[in-house]
């Protein structure tokens, strides 16, 4: 809803408004409007300036990264992209894109009937469903760590892939869930009833008729349940060590870096860090339902 | 016709795999813990040692300066930049899509530059910036933790909170406004009368589910304080007590302590949501 109402919406905000500006081009007004631009933008460097930064500071030597006051012209190296591979990140980032995409994948072939089932037919107390699924979002996670851990300590799970995607899975099917049912309930009842009498069959109409119409919806969902799992670094930190370690507790180890490690530091953030904020840029115009969990549109 | 509307298979799978993944393991695992403990049942000697160990109750004081300072600060930045954005102007989308990045930056990754590229005290930025007015430079890391997490909590969490109010700026129906502007409300009349109540709900939910998130916090203390000088919040403590301290049972009262307050928080935050969310009314 919020791009059509925005944009059909003219401008209404206290500052500025449009209809008042006059003959004259420089009226009071217009000249307020300007200055706003121009505070927004400042507003908006200060904020993106420590993700510039880290884009900046990779390109540079460990030498050129700490050095001060600050280099913003210097000849642009690869020497920290190459030296994090060195340190043996394409495993961890393996790791990272299997789990986050086979736990999404995962996540949403179970949401989305759940979410049908609670939309566009709902199921006799579906409320308590819902509620269900929800509730377990609230549970800190660090609350439930120690019998996680003793339970894949005693299966010997721990430092296990599959062992940490099912735990995503449960942290982003509740996400799922809301966010799918939230995007079903706009699926106009007359299309629904339309394929119920041309004898669809349940699995038809909720696959063929119903999904492709959230599509887009969908793949928000998929794209929010991704950037989680790939940026979780509480569980992924405890749970693996060697074999299944992620990115987020591989970035953690610099902690412990001896010396002048900005330059490889920034390196292997931004790569860490880019295909999620990629992902982000693409599934904004539903991001806000997802966080809010279908609450708000 | 087989029950048409009530047909509930299409739930079972996702709802067997979310009491799998959840439910399951907390109850299978807790009686794991106490046979891996060797010993009947401790009675309540872990809650006593709990509340006489003197560590819970900072705890919960550093949790809530923590949290409450990130929320209160990122409630305010967010509305600020709501209304900025509320407006249109040449590369709106871009400076929308530029300003939430933060929000999607792994956490692990922001604590790691706002601690050593940012707020480092010889060569970080913060510092640097503040050199240019004259400002001398401030040992963020070593004299002032709490506020280097507040910090990045802040600057992740603007975003989020800006989202949600942005929503509730642009469902205001236009026509409302322009009728206050023909009845000679000024911009501060319009947005106290009519911007804020109107938000109300909106804030509520940003509040709810920013603590619900914030709460949990543990990658920026675990990478930039360890929990060192007032940052020890609750998730930290009980992370520590198991996992370096070797003091399970200690931990897991911690735990349950915390899964009680949760439940608490959890039941006002829900029953304020699904207002929120049947108001809409299908």
């Amino acid at each position: 809803m919020s791009a059509t109402v925005a944009t059909s919406r003219t401008d209404t905000s206290p500052p500025a408004t449009r209809e008042r500006t006059g003959p004259n081009p420089f009226t009071r007004r217009k000249v307020i409007g300007y200055l706003i631009t121009l505070l927004t933008w400042v507003v908006v460097l200060i904020f993106f300036f420590p993700v510039l930064w880290m884009i900046i500071t990779s390109f540079k030597t460990e030498g050129q990264a700490a050095s001060f006051p600050p280099q913003f012209f210097f000849t642009p190296t690869f020497d920290g992209y190459s030296a994090v591979f060195d340190r043996g990140m394409g495993l961890y980032l393996l790791n990272s894109l299997f789990l986050s995409v086979g736990s999404t994948i995962v996540v949403m072939l179970l949401a989305i009937p759940a979410a049908y089932a609670l939309s566009v037919r709902p199921i006799i107390r579906w409320q308590d469903g819902l509620f269900f699924f929800i509730s377990t979002k609230f549970m800190p996670i660090a609350a439930s760590i120690i019998p996680v851990f003793l339970l894949l300590r005693t299966l010997g799970l721990l430092d296990n892939l599959w062992a940490l995607g099912v735990l995503y899975l449960g942290i982003n099917l509740p996400l799922a869930v809301w966010m799918m049912r939230s995007f079903f309930a706009e699926v106009p009842i007359a299309v629904v009833e339309a394929a119920q009498i041309d004898g669809a069959s349940y699995s038809r109409e909720l696959w063929r008729v119903s999904l492709p119409i959230v599509a887009p919806g969908a793949a928000a969902a998929a794209l929010i349940c991704f950037i989680f799992a790939w940026n979780e670094y509480f569980l992924a930190n405890l749970l693996t060590a060697v074999v299944a370690r992620t990115t987020p507790p591989f970035l953690g180890s610099f902690v412990d870096g001896r010396g002048q490690f900005l330059a490889i530091l920034s390196a292997a953030s931004t790569i860490a860090v880019l295909p999620v904020i990629v992902a982000g840029w693409l599934a904004q115009k539903r991001l806000v339902r997802g966080l809010a969990m279908g609450a708000v549109k | 016709m087989h029950g048409k509307r009530a047909a509930i298979w299409p739930l079972k799978p996702g709802l067997r795999a979310e009491i799998g993944t959840t439910v399951a393991q907390d109850t299978l695992g807790g009686r794991t813990a106490a046979r891996l403990d060797e010993r009947s049942f401790a009675g309540f000697d872990n809650y006593i040692a709990v509340i006489t160990n003197g560590a819970f109750l900072p705890s919960i004081w550093a949790t809530i300066r923590i949290v409450g300072g990130s929320m209160i600060l990122s409630l305010i930045l967010g509305l600020l930049i709501a209304m900025l954005l509320d407006r249109k102007f040449k590369g709106r989308a871009l400076a929308r899509t530029l300003l939430i990045t933060p929000f999607l930056v792994m956490p692990a990754a922001a604590a790691l530059i706002w601690k050593y590229s940012l707020l480092e005290v010889n060569t970080g930025m913060v510092n640097w910036a503040l050199s240019l007015v004259g400002v001398d430079p401030v040992a963020w890391n070593t004299d002032h933790p709490a506020l280097t997490i507040v910090f990045t909590m802040t600057w992740q969490y603007t975003p989020f909170m800006m989202l949600i109010l942005l929503a509730g700026l642009q469902s205001q129906a236009g026509e409302v406004l322009e009728a206050a502007d023909v009845d000679g409300a000024n911009a501060f009349q319009t947005f106290r009368y009519m911007t804020l109540p109107h938000l109300r709900s909106y804030a509520e939910l940003a509040i709810l589910l920013g603590t619900v998130f914030m709460i949990q916090v543990f990658d920026p203390i675990n990478i930039m304080t360890k929990g060192a000088g007032n940052t020890k919040t609750i998730a930290y403590l009980l992370y520590e007590r198991a996992f370096i301290g070797q003091q399970v049972g200690e931990a897991a009262a911690y735990g349950v302590i915390t899964v009680i307050l949760t439940i608490v928080f959890a039941t006002l935050a829900l029953r304020t949501m699904f207002s929120i969310f049947t108001e809409e009314a299908r």
